[in-house]
């Protein structure tokens, strides 16, 4: 049977012929079921937690004003929603509203830089409004100010790692081994490491006798990124000629040896040479900070200690140390997102994604291969190296027990949730999973708990007490995360166009000739 | 070249400094090799059928051991002192052990990797290490976070004892078990028509398609076969060590898989010489007395013989030979 042009298409398969069933039904009716479906969802989650009906509620109204398309109607229930809140005193929930709402009525053309001032804005002013903000349902309060740092942390690693990984398509499995680089690499030119070298240089906050090797630390970020993407290039030379599955094997050969290193380095073979004190780790490390001159010519705007700051009351707001850290580390995100997009289209970051897209045409092309995937490895771990020192020096230690294999499967993780390749999809990804690491976790398991019987009921092998302790089992969660990714939505959440097509029509880099088998007789 | 030659000297050094003490550690490496073999021998079946590189395999070997603790003590009252009894509950624990973990592995090939099988090759390569988080916290969930102890079942006494060096039961077990293991695989593989069926998918999918052969439940099975062995090795190493942890496969899966590179990956005889190599080399280095670097570096050792061939020699010591061919 020949299907001719004028034919509809052939609805298969059991979830098409439900949707074209369901489209086929009266619009108002449609509506009543629908609307009826989430009262009936909203009142009975109602029961279980009040905020989470609520929640829900808000979730439909708000997905039937995206439906509305007239402009009175839209902005009146808006406003209408607008107000509920206002009145029901979440004046934080409101306030979010409107921006979200304003922000929609950009026109598309001008949304594109719209939304990221937007976004900037509010991360930036987030330390004097964050405790004022509503409690989400489920998730609890919104993350603190010293979460924030850790996530925008992470963002930068995994923003580092997404050229590794999205750009240039070669799976890292170690890039915890380049952070804990760049932490210790700040470590030991800005604390007590060495006590028998002594040398300073710009360093804020200390004695001028103080023994050991003391740098300010804007020098040691870039440095450590430096010495990082170094210890890249020497760990790539002679592994990334391996196809890709035996390069990830040795990229998780050198993060699982390095922190061993890290964790067994205070006494070389019994050498009694300290390189990294062992599990103790490095503690304290020097301050961030501008130094008094910089901090006098500019009325104390940039801090000269970053650990001792600051006196001054802002907005109604004391700000604190931890808020400096914050800003500082979106300065340095800014930094990283804007390399990362220009690199993206130049010619190093076609070339990347060419390899990426099959190695054998890239190279046919004229692409060097090794070059090519060694700036990719370089670059990446440079971000790695200056994220990993900045944490370090935010924290003021660094231990060998921060740098885990899961950690490297953590960072994966945000990349792969987010969409590979895509940075505002990492960021997203990456700020989700870094909250959930710090907070999430253990704010859901306490909603659990408490509201579910069944869960708050349990009694597992090992622990005195009832429950279930969520944050145990993170590990696990963000392997189901990468499962269910990997299964139903490979190009991530926010996916890039190019690797959504990638994934689906199935790229193959098999070699057209296979040399492993050539030999063999069978 | 120089390396091989160093260790060389330096366990010479050690057999001349406590020659029983160097023979009883070599011991203990041949038993912990031979459990590295069975988990070793998992990966080069999958990776030679599949190219895929099963990360949760390791998680799936340590499911075993807790599955042969949870059978042996509570469905069949193993404990201490039984004599002769111990016989038919251990062979009853491993049958059951290799059924659960070889059905747990299939299960997990056809939830995970088979929808993936025409995606990049990234793809399942990432699943699997989000399979191997899931299986180890299914292990901390039902398991606790502590380590799990199975009964020390052996007779304390030796099966021999020559000038010093003493041979226990618990070591002969783990041969007793791995040997036989080891003789049914390669029967399996070379002499039936399922070997053959694996043999042939594994050389090219497409043309055993041609020639009739169901190349999913091929793959099925092989995933069976290799849960399985790692079900053996879990019985053996919960016998042997007498202690599980849920996170204890992850890194054992890492040593077995570098053993099995070592011999060549997709080589089965490579992977048993591999895992004796690995085990050896793991037990003279935190055994022998003189100037050793001890079991704090163990791991790096590993891993650094793990990188050193994969960058100087990635087929392995024992050549090009391919599963089909050996």
């Amino acid at each position: 049977m020949t299907a001719s042009l004028a034919d509809p298409p052939e609805v298969v398969g059991i979830r098409n012929v439900l949707r074209a069933r369901w489209k086929a039904l009266p619009f108002w009716y449609r509506v009543a079921v629908t609307v009826g479906i989430e009262l009936l969802v909203a009142i009975g989650l109602f029961f279980v937690d009040r905020s989470l009906g609520y929640a829900v509620a808000t979730a439909a109204a708000l997905m039937w004003l995206r439906r509305v398309p007239r402009l009175p109607w839209r902005l009146a229930g808006e406003l209408v929603l607008i107000s509920i809140f206002l009145f029901a005193g979440v004046r934080s929930l409101a306030a979010a509203l409107a921006i979200a709402f304003a922000v929609f009525w950009v026109p598309p053309r001008y949304r594109t830089w719209v939304l990221p001032v937007v976004a900037i804005t509010l991360a930036v002013l987030y330390p004097f409004y964050a405790a004022k903000m509503f409690v989400i349902p489920v998730f609890g309060v919104w993350p603190d100010v010293a979460t924030g740092v850790y996530m925008l942390v992470f963002i930068m690693m995994a923003v580092g790692l997404n050229i590794v990984v999205g750009y240039a398509g070669l799976l890292d499995l170690g890039y915890v081994a380049f952070y804990a680089m760049g932490a210790y690499t700040a470590a030991w030119f800005s604390s007590l490491q060495f006590p028998t070298h002594l040398f300073h240089f710009g360093a804020v906050g200390i004695t001028p006798d103080l023994p050991g090797i003391h740098i300010s630390l804007w020098l040691l970020l870039p440095l450590a990124g430096v010495v990082t993407a170094l210890a890249g290039i020497i760990i790539g030379l002679p592994t990334l000629r391996l196809r890709g599955d035996y390069l990830a094997i040795v990229t998780l050969g050198f993060g699982e040896i390095l922190p061993q290193i890290a964790r067994n380095g205070d006494n070389f073979f019994g050498t009694g040479f300290n390189l990294t004190n062992g599990p103790n780790g490095i503690t304290p490390l020097d301050s961030l900070g501008f130094g008094h001159g910089i901090s006098n010519a500019t009325h104390g705007f940039l801090p000269s200690n970053y650990l001792q700051c600051c006196n001054a009351s802002v907005l109604g707001h004391q700000i604190q140390s931890t808020d400096v850290f914050f800003w500082t580390a979106i300065v340095l995100l800014l930094i990283t997102v804007f390399c990362s997009l220009r690199l993206q289209y130049s010619r190093l970051g076609r070339a990347w994604i060419a390899i990426r897209e099959d190695e054998t045409a890239a190279a046919a092309m004229g692409v060097p291969l090794m070059r090519t995937k060694t700036w990719a490895y370089a670059t990446g771990a440079f971000f790695g190296g200056v994220a990993g020192a900045y944490y370090a020096s935010f924290k003021s230690a660094t231990f060998p027990g921060d740098f885990y294999f899961n950690i490297s499967v953590f960072i994966l993780c945000m990349v792969i949730l987010g969409g590979m390749g895509n940075i505002w999809g990492v960021i997203v990804g990456a700020a989700f999973l870094a909250y959930l690491n710090q907070e999430g976790l253990a704010n859901t398991g306490q909603w659990l708990n408490s509201n579910i019987k069944v869960i708050g009921n349990m009694h597992l092998p090992g622990s005195d007490t009832p429950g279930l302790d969520v944050p145990l089992f993170a590990s696990g969660i963000y392997g189901a995360i990468i499962l269910v990714v990997m299964l139903f939505r490979p190009e991530g959440l926010i996916p890039s166009k190019r690797v959504a097509a990638e994934m689906h029509e199935g790229v193959h880099d098999d070699p057209l000739y296979d040399a492993q088998h050539a030999g063999s007789e069978t | 070249m120089l390396i091989v030659l160093g260790a060389v000297a330096l366990l010479l050094k050690n057999l001349t400094v406590s020659p029983s003490g160097f023979f009883e550690v070599t011991l203990i490496g041949l038993t912990t090799g031979c459990v590295y073999a069975l988990v070793a021998l998992g990966y080069t079946l999958v990776y030679g059928i599949l190219e895929l590189i099963n990360f949760a395999h390791g998680d799936v070997f340590m499911l075993g051991g807790m599955f042969t603790i949870t059978y042996s003590t509570h469905f069949f009252g193993l404990h201490h002192g039984q004599g002769f009894a111990i016989v038919p509950i251990v062979i009853a624990t491993l049958i059951l052990s290799m059924l659960s973990c070889g059905l747990l592995n299939a299960t997990i090939e056809f939830i995970a990797y088979r929808p993936l099988r025409s995606a990049p090759r990234l793809a399942p390569l990432i699943t699997a290490i989000g399979v191997s988080f899931i299986i180890e916290d299914v292990g901390l969930f039902f398991w606790g976070p502590n380590y799990v102890s199975a009964p020390d079942v052996f007779p304390q006494s030796k099966v021999f004892s020559f000038h010093g060096v003493d041979y226990g039961w618990n070591k002969l077990i783990v041969v007793a078990i791995t040997i036989p293991v080891l003789l049914g695989l390669l029967y399996l593989v070379q002499q039936t028509r399922q070997g053959k069926a694996m043999r042939a998918t594994a050389q090219d999918k497409e043309a055993a398609a041609i020639m009739g052969i169901n190349v999913n439940r091929t793959i099925s099975f092989t995933f069976m076969i290799a849960g399985a062995l790692a079900g053996a090795a879990g019985l053996c190493y919960a016998l042997y060590v007498t202690t599980v942890r849920f996170d204890q496969g992850f890194q054992l899966g890492l040593i077995a898989f570098t053993a099995a590179v070592l011999g060549g990956i997709g080589n089965l005889p490579g992977a048993v010489l591999g895992a004796v190599l690995i085990g050896l080399i793991q037990s003279w280095n935190e055994g022998l007395p003189w100037h050793m670097p001890g079991s704090d570096w163990t791991q790096s050792i590993v891993f650094s013989i793990l990188i050193l061939i994969l960058v100087f020699r990635p087929e392995g010591l024992l050549g090009e030979r391919t599963p089909e061919g050996g």
